[in-house]
């Protein structure tokens, strides 16, 4: 299971990392969402990855993390993610603004 | 009076609430629910400082959860003199936008409260998530504001700026996850404790965290080569908003500072990243320093010399010695209300410039927002010798003079001073050490030709400006415009005047940044508050 999960934030983090780079601003923003997928599964991953393990307390079950998974970042992860879209929607405003104003939609408002 | 750690942060939240409920056009009593609100967060914030400075730092534990499990406020020297900064120019700007920029769009006066809020939140939380979700605040907030006004260049410079802070945010989560997931703590008091023991576990991972996490801060601090969002965003603002954003860059410069001397000061992991810092940071200044020479527009000049104190700053962080530092925190404050004032001068004079009689009808959004071409400064030189200055030109002339020599670090202003503390601090021990004086001489001389070069640049400005445009009509200026300047200048001579305390202040402030022990104690022994028994007659109704 690290492995798959891994690969897979190696992958969204690669491809995000490419799309930011590219000049369009619809570039900018899908790439800009796929790193913060790849963030997000890495802040859900960095409590160890467990199975049929939640974090809400069992009477006679030792509370330690053998027997729960760490609920810390999952709460982490839930501000990132609430977060993380309110910001990628911000963008995507400020991106058609830029494209109905400049009348482009490469990022620095002109065409090179 | 630890309760009142939490005012700074709730005061303006609850300010902002109320605005978005009031109608557009009942503007002025926005602006004066924004004015009360700002004076309180300044007394607050001088309540606050004054009190840490005889009492030691101060811990608020909101929602009262014990110190790991919840989060923590805590307010020491530093934290406490940049609340004071933030309020006072955040007063400053407000006072300046009162006069016509809160026309320019919607919602100003409740963004403005709510990256006060994001600001001091910032400046206060003792938890790295915590920290995370001041600055998304204070970034969401300051979206708004640099978006106010609109237009073609302000939303064209908002796709790099924001694009360039969600790219900072996810880094800054990957830093303080990595954290996380090798110390299992993100109290930065308790995070200090656990890495000073004698061996920590998975240090590499904590070194490579910490070193994520500096990223994200040094993009927010502006270091070179990751600060070309600067200038474009903080020209195209409108002034008042430019103006609260020189504390901005000086927000990632404060998490440096703070989690440097917590993980770093000492133990096993001392000394990580030092080189670093000390290398980009001179390299910053030098570079914004040219940035400085290479523009002609005031407002770009302003942005490029914000860029040359944060890269100051950082290198000062990373010379390690905490009489450095405490020098470098005494130059932080003068010369961010220096470019705070210069940013807002910059939009009087282009108004000016812009021959604007009427502040009325003064364009939001002037055409010489673009890039001027190169002219000749001889052709148009018309020579003024024997025509009376008006009163309102030579507030300008002298403003500007004033505002140029802070930035540049002219004696006795108390820029100066703090550049002269920073420089005897890093000279004096050196003159043994071999290395340490090849570093103290780089330190020294990258520092002084910034100046130089900065007071070149701000000269030439000036001389096109005030010595060679005749022929124009004096500049019409509101008081609301010219109060804060004047404010701001003056709060630089007080400085001057009072630079004993404030030295003092700020070196007593880096040594228990370096000491670090005050701080964990003072969050770590932070006792729940228990709640008090209930009266008789009102226990719990037997069911």
């Amino acid at each position: 299971m690290e492995v798959v999960l891994a690969i897979a934030i190696g992958l969204l983090t690669g491809s995000g990392v490419w799309l930011v780079l590219r000049p369009r601003t619809f570039q900018l923003v899908i790439g800009l969402s796929l790193l913060s997928y790849a963030v997000n599964l890495f802040v859900f991953s960095i409590g160890s990855l467990a199975i049929d393990k939640e974090p809400i307390l069992v009477d006679g079950v030792t509370p330690n993390l053998t027997n729960y998974t760490d609920p810390v970042p999952q709460a982490l992860v839930l501000t990132a993610i609430v977060i993380g879209f309110a910001m990628t929607a911000l963008l995507l405003v400020v991106a058609l603004a830029s494209r109905g104003m400049t009348g482009t939609d490469h990022v620095d408002g002109t065409e090179p | 009076m630890p309760h009142l750690a939490v005012a700074p942060v709730l005061l303006p939240m609850l300010c902002a609430g109320v605005m978005i409920l009031l109608a557009e056009h009942r503007r002025p009593l926005k602006l004066v629910i924004g004015a009360a609100s700002t004076l309180l967060g300044v007394l607050i914030s001088l309540a606050l400082l004054l009190w840490v400075d005889s009492h030691g730092p101060a811990t608020y534990l909101v929602g009262n959860w014990p110190v790991p499990f919840g989060i923590a406020l805590a307010v020491d020297r530093l934290s406490a003199s940049m609340l004071l900064l933030t309020w006072v120019l955040g007063g400053a700007a407000l006072l300046f936008g009162s006069a016509r920029w809160h026309r320019a769009g919607v919602y100003f006066p409740a963004l403005f409260q709510l990256q006060l809020m994001g600001l001091s939140g910032a400046f206060l939380t003792a938890d790295i998530f915590n920290l995370f979700v001041f600055f998304e605040i204070l970034l969401a907030a300051s979206y708004g504001l640099l978006l106010h006004g609109s237009g073609e260049s302000r939303v064209r410079a908002s796709v790099r700026y924001v694009a360039m802070n969600v790219v900072a945010s996810s880094v800054f989560l990957i830093g303080v996850s990595t954290i996380y997931g090798v110390t299992g703590t993100l109290n930065m008091a308790e995070l200090a404790a656990r890495l000073s023991g004698p061996s920590v576990a998975n240090r590499h991972l904590i070194d490579a965290g910490a070193a994520v996490l500096a990223v994200a801060f040094l993009i927010k601090a502006a270091a070179w080569p990751l600060n070309f969002w600067l200038t474009p965003a903080y020209r195209a603002a409108t002034p008042p908003a430019a103006a609260i954003f020189a504390v901005l860059t000086k927000v990632g410069v404060y998490a440096l500072v703070r989690l440097w001397n917590l993980l770093f000061a000492d133990g096993p992991l001392a000394g990580f990243g030092a080189d670093g810092l000390f290398a980009f940071g001179l390299g910053t200044a030098l570079l914004a320093a040219f940035g400085m020479l290479a523009s002609h527009r005031i407002d770009v000049q302003v942005s490029w010399s914000v860029i040359v104190s944060a890269g100051t700053l950082v290198a000062a962080l990373g010379t390690r010695e905490e009489v450095v530092l405490g020098g470098a925190l005494f130059y932080l404050v003068p010369s961010t209300v220096a470019s705070c004032a210069a940013f807002l001068l910059a939009d009087l004079i282009e108004r000016w410039e812009a021959g604007a009689t009427v502040v009325e009808d003064a364009p939001f959004l002037t055409a010489k927002l673009e890039e001027a071409d190169d002219v000749n400064l001889d052709d148009d030189a018309a020579p003024l010798v024997g025509r009376p200055i008006p009163a309102s030109t030579a507030l300008l002339g002298f403003a500007y003079l004033g505002c140029a020599l802070l930035i540049a670090g002219f004696p006795p202003l108390p820029t100066f001073l703090g550049k002269a503390a920073m420089l005897s601090a890093a000279i004096g021990p050196a003159a043994q050490d071999r290395v340490a004086g090849t570093r103290a001489a780089i330190f020294a001389s990258v520092v002084l030709c910034c100046g130089l070069l900065a007071l070149i640049a701000l000269m030439r400005s000036g001389i096109r400006t005030f010595w060679s445009g005749g022929g124009r009509q004096p500049p019409v200026i509101r008081a609301a415009e010219a109060v804060p300047i004047v404010a701001l200048l003056g709060l630089c001579s007080v400085l001057t005047v009072a630079a004993g305390p404030t030295m003092r202040l700020a070196h007593t402030a880096a040594r228990s940044l370096h000491d670090r022990q005050e701080y964990i104690e003072a969050v770590l022994r932070a006792n729940v508050t228990t709640s008090p028994a209930p009266p008789k007659g009102l226990e719990q109704a037997p069911r």
